[in-house]
């Protein structure tokens, strides 16, 4: 506990922290750029980019083994899994875009392919008698232990890099994302803008392998966004959130896995987003599941009060237990269930609400279907002023006749 | 090589002049050799019936879809350097509307090119994007969901995104597709306050008794142009009969093509 607080505070070591940090800026920049991926949804495209670094991962080792006696050179892995999950995503993209296979079939197809050539690789070396074969698996899951200064440098200012990057273009992205045709005819190239994308997210994976390691580094650019969808509704706040969730993972990971040596950190920073998102899941106040709950809550509370007000505007007896216990919270209702003033003005409003709304289900009602108006809501704030005086037209005309 | 240079002043003036233009899917051309000079400061609509290739014409002009042949120019000059002379309004169900924004992100995406990468929207953008909501009646709604809006209201915002971008052409992919008749009205008022204000409009259309009402050309296709020029002239029995191949009964075309006939008026 006492390691895993001063790693927290970083006082653990220079190099403790700065692993932390780069750790974060990691996260950060896996959550910026996973999130318009998600948006763009091709979420599945990490996936496949993740596992096509394997082989290239493992040719690298090999090649700087032979030449250098160990291996396990971080810029010289790096560039040998970019290498070959930028082979991964041509062929994804040639064989969706020259056959009439979907992207998902090809994504599959491609994955399951390079990701078995690289096992093969990584036996391989495992019977081979070259130098630091057994640091490899931190390639596949992660380890911070023994990072070197130099490393951790190299991850957080490329992560940095990456931030910026996505900072940049961050308008272009959103546009892209949110309708690609019409980011077209405002001058984006969107081509270029959907490359550069998957160029930042090759980047993230690349950069994370040894801090994730190269398969869960998916969770870091896919949970992070799905957590931050949870807490707004705006696209570039939730790229933020997204964002901001993703450095927490990376920080809470990686000094989790300072507490004892040899505790793999790249899971620890996938459990800490899932325990974001888990949290997110539960009480975030718009789609969290106790925010659904409150809200059916007052949706039937909603109901009652409508039907008890309708049927005290009719003169209808209330029987429902519920109803009547609303309508007295509410003032509109004596103890003896004879109606207040107040409470004959309310179903008065609520007898006038409920024609128009009628009315406008009436007259538009593919417009109502399709955006599931039950009349609850006050109908000012759901239709634009001008429809409403059309159906106060309608209903009351001007030439009298109305009652 | 360079293409030879274009001097008759029509095509030169003209917001979005197609030569030529042929689009096809495999081996089958969806629009055939379409010419079309659409007139400074005019309101045009594009009809024909299903299939006849009319949002494809305007998608292949604003390069959106690949064309096989044709030239397409913008004021005179190629669509690439022009493109912040000229608003698009797709058709609202191409987007996902479950996308995380509210109705004022949309607008404010109209305002994305004035601002350099390291600007923030400010107050002033702010308020760009709610007049123009304003516009089409709709500046209460600014901080509502978009998933939360009718069909209607979700044209209604598109047109607002485009305003914000002060275009000079704007063109508009079945505006009147499936919304109300409240917000029919007050597109058409939109439309015509822009054209007042010297605007282009281009705008593909599918109901074939409003044209004389809202607008002032016509481009009539199937495939191929079969008419085009002022609605007076070139919005015809004969050239509906064409366009639409006798898919039209002689009562419909009555109702259609004669000047009297204007509802409400």
């Amino acid at each position: 506990m006492d390691v895993w607080i001063s790693a927290l505070l970083f006082s653990a070591g220079y190099n403790t922290s700065l692993v932390t940090l780069g750790a974060m800026a990691l996260g950060a920049s896996a959550g910026m750029i996973g999130s318009f991926i998600l948006l763009r949804k091709r979420s599945l495209v990490s996936d496949a980019i993740s596992h096509a670094t394997l082989p290239g991962l493992a040719l690298a080792f090999i090649l700087t083994a032979t030449l250098t006696g160990d291996g396990r050179w971080l810029p010289g892995l790096m560039i040998g899994a970019a290498l070959s999950a930028t082979f991964g995503l041509w062929c994804v993209q040639a064989i969706s875009s020259r056959t009439r296979l979907g992207e998902d079939a090809a994504i599959g197809a491609v994955l399951s392919t390079l990701f078995g050539l690289g096992v093969v690789l990584i036996t391989a070396i495992q019977t081979m008698n070259i130098g630091g074969q057994a640091g490899l698996t931190d390639y596949l899951v992660g380890s911070t232990a023994g990072m070197l200064a130099a490393e951790a440098q190299l991850i957080a200012l490329c992560a940095l890099l990456l931030l910026l990057a996505c900072f940049m273009f961050r308008r272009e992205f959103l546009l892209v994302c949110f309708d690609a045709e019409y980011a077209y005819t405002t001058g984006i190239r969107t081509r270029r803008i959907d490359m550069l994308m998957l160029l930042l997210l090759l980047a993230v994976t690349v950069i994370g392998l040894k801090v994730t390691g190269l398969i869960l580094i998916v969770a870091l650019t896919i949970i992070p966004p799905v957590t931050g969808r949870f807490w707004t509704n705006r696209p570039l706040h939730m790229v933020a959130i997204a964002s901001v969730c993703g450095a927490l993972a990376g920080y809470l990971g990686v000094t989790l896995s300072s507490i004892r040596s040899g505790l793999p950190t790249g899971p620890l920073i996938v459990l800490s987003a899932f325990m974001l998102f888990a949290l997110s899941l539960l009480l975030s106040p718009r789609r969290g599941i106790v925010a659904k709950l409150a809200a059916h809550q007052r949706f039937k509370t909603q109901v009652h009060l409508r039907q008890g007000l309708l049927s005290l505007a009719r003169h209808e007896a209330i029987y429902d237990g519920l109803t009547l216990r609303i309508l007295k919270r509410h003032g509109y209702i004596r103890r003896d269930h004879v109606p207040t003033p107040s409470g004959l003005a309310a179903a008065r409003d609520a007898e006038h609400e409920e024609q128009l709304w009628s009315l406008y289900r009436t007259l538009y009602p593919d417009e109502a279907a399709y955006a599931g108006y039950v009349g609850l809501e006050p109908i000012g704030q759901c239709l634009p002023p001008d429809t409403i005086m059309a159906l106060e037209m309608r209903r009351y005309p001007p030439q009298g006749g109305a009652s | 090589m360079k293409p030879p240079a274009i001097h008759d002043p029509a095509i030169l003036e003209s917001p979005l002049a197609i030569q030529g233009l042929t689009v096809s899917y495999g081996q089958n051309p969806v629009v055939y050799s379409v010419d079309f000079v659409t007139p400074p400061g005019s309101l045009t609509a594009i009809v024909g019936p299903n299939g006849a290739g009319k949002s494809t014409l305007l998608k292949a002009a604003l390069g959106i879809v690949r064309r096989l042949s044709g030239e397409v120019l913008v004021y005179g000059k190629p669509y690439a350097q022009q493109s912040q002379r000229i608003a698009y309004v797709p058709q609202r169900n191409s987007v996902d509307w479950d996308f995380p924004a509210t109705v004022l992100d949309v607008v404010t995406m109209g305002l994305f090119r004035q601002l350099r990468w390291w600007q923030f929207t400010r107050r002033k953008h702010r308020d760009t994007a709610l007049a123009c909501l304003a516009r089409v009646g709709m500046e209460s709604f600014a901080d509502r969901q978009i998933g939360q809006l009718s069909g209607g209201q979700q044209q209604r915002v598109f047109l607002a995104r485009a305003l914000a971008q002060q275009a000079d052409l704007t063109i508009l992919d079945e505006p009147f597709a499936g919304v109300d008749a409240a917000t029919e009205k007050a597109i058409v008022e939109v439309l015509k306050s822009l054209r007042q204000q010297g605007k282009t409009l281009l705008c593909v259309h599918h109901d074939l008794t409003t044209v004389r009402d809202y607008f002032d050309h016509v481009l009539l296709v199937n495939v191929r142009r079969v008419a085009a020029g002022p609605v007076d002239e070139a919005f015809t029995e004969s050239a509906l009969q064409q366009a639409y191949g006798g898919r039209l009964g002689a009562l419909q075309l009555e109702r259609i093509v004669s000047v009297n006939s204007t509802p409400g008026a």
